[in-house]
């Protein structure tokens, strides 16, 4: 053995791993003929893989998926909804329509461009509608997103969504410069907001048996 | 499956702890018997091999999708592996020699399972006498023999989890396989 070439033991590992090349086979099947201590090396070497492959079918213990689990850091809540969501499908579609509903009303409401009625008499600055003083506006006017100052006076109703009435002043001096009526949607928007907010966590709730 | 595994890790990222579950079942005993060959007891071996999985869950925004998911969880167990052997490495060798003797070790004051010399080796028995074979294997030399002959893996995965180059990993390969060879040729 000891007179062999070391080369003959690196052929044996690459046969080994597979990776051998052809004229290195064949060198190490000649060698292999000839050569009893070679030989017996190379059938210890693979009786030795044999061995240690021979014990290779460990089984995990039979509640190790469940103690990973239970060791695991908490789940997020909005995991849980999701599932349980892909697992009812019918309720599933219920509440993505009612999402949907909910949301078609409320950008109807949260569209945030500054809109304002035309009218050749209103100036506007910066989202804010203005009636010049001494300036006397005909018709109705209805400001979105922005607020109206009125300086002049308004023949008609003011109605006001999602914005204020600024003059430093209060409504009732306001109110003797505007003949109709004068509206803020303010409140009426976030009272409706609320309701729909309230009716869809209930929703939420119910179709989840929780709370 | 790479597909199977890969829709659930997408879940896992949401934190959708049902899939990990799914997971955890079909890697169990593959990280198992890993740990189980690299440390020899299988009290230990459920530890990191649970430890192995907690991590991969924690860390699974490190994970690439685009690579193969087992072998960065073999990885983050054999890395647990390695830890382990290093931190209870005793500091004693069975193999060194006992003080005031002369060629004397360890092993010859552990009682050898007496035998009959005709009696067969039963197969737990052998079973036993290659893991503690394999267990004698420095750590280095330990591992790759682990991934390559338990787990039978390729040695281009095996120098992916190990984060080697491959010709390391034959170098030691070759040299675990020799020392092995030493051990068990008398079987």
């Amino acid at each position: 053995m000891n007179r062999c070439p070391e080369i003959i033991t690196e052929y044996m590992h690459e046969y080994l791993d597979g990776e051998i090349l052809p004229e290195h086979k064949n060198i190490l099947t000649v060698h292999l003929k000839s050569c009893a201590d070679c030989r017996q090396h190379f059938q210890e070497l693979e009786k030795s893989i044999a061995l240690v492959k021979s014990i290779s079918h460990v089984q995990a213990p039979a509640d190790f998926t469940q103690k990973v689990l239970m060791n695991l850091p908490k789940e997020k809540k909005k995991v849980s909804v999701k599932r349980w969501f892909s697992r009812h499908p019918v309720l599933t579609a219920a509440s993505i329509f009612s999402i949907f509903m909910a949301a078609s009303l409320l950008s109807h409401w949260s569209g945030d461009d500054f809109s304002v009625t035309k009218n050749p008499d209103l100036v506007i600055e910066n989202n804010t509608a203005i009636v010049p003083e001494g300036e006397t506006v005909t018709g109705d006017i209805v400001v979105k997103n922005g607020d109206i100052r009125i300086d002049g006076k308004v023949d008609g109703s003011v109605t006001v969504i999602n914005g204020e009435i600024v003059n430093g002043e209060s409504y009732m001096a306001s109110a003797g410069q505007v003949k109709g009526d004068i509206v803020e949607i303010n409140e009426a928007f976030e009272w409706l907001w609320y309701q729909m907010k309230h009716i869809f966590e209930s929703t939420m709730n119910m179709l989840t048996g929780k709370e | 499956m790479d597909e199977f595994v890969k829709s659930r890790i997408k879940q896992v990222r949401k934190g959708d702890q049902n899939a990990f579950g799914e997971i955890v079942e079909l890697y169990k005993d593959k990280v198992f018997q890993l740990c189980f060959r690299m440390l020899g007891n299988s009290h230990e071996a459920e530890d990191i091999s649970q430890e192995a999985f907690i991590r991969a869950y924690i860390n699974i925004e490190r994970y690439n999708i685009d690579r193969k998911f087992s072998t960065w969880l073999y990885r983050i167990a054999t890395n647990l592996c390695i830890d382990r052997i290093r931190k209870k490495k005793p500091d004693y060798y069975l193999d060194a020699e006992v003080a005031g003797t002369e060629g004397l070790t360890l092993y010859s004051q552990i009682p050898a399972s007496q035998l009959a010399p005709d009696e067969e080796v039963s197969k737990i028995e052998l079973q036993e006498i290659i893991q503690n074979e394999i267990l004698k294997l420095p750590e280095k030399y330990r591992a790759v023999i682990v991934l390559r002959y338990i787990e039978e893996l390729p040695l281009l995965e095996i120098s992916k989890i190990l984060d080697l180059p491959i010709g390391t990993v034959k170098t030691r390969i070759h040299r675990g396989r020799e020392a092995l060879r030493k051990q068990l040729r008398h079987i």
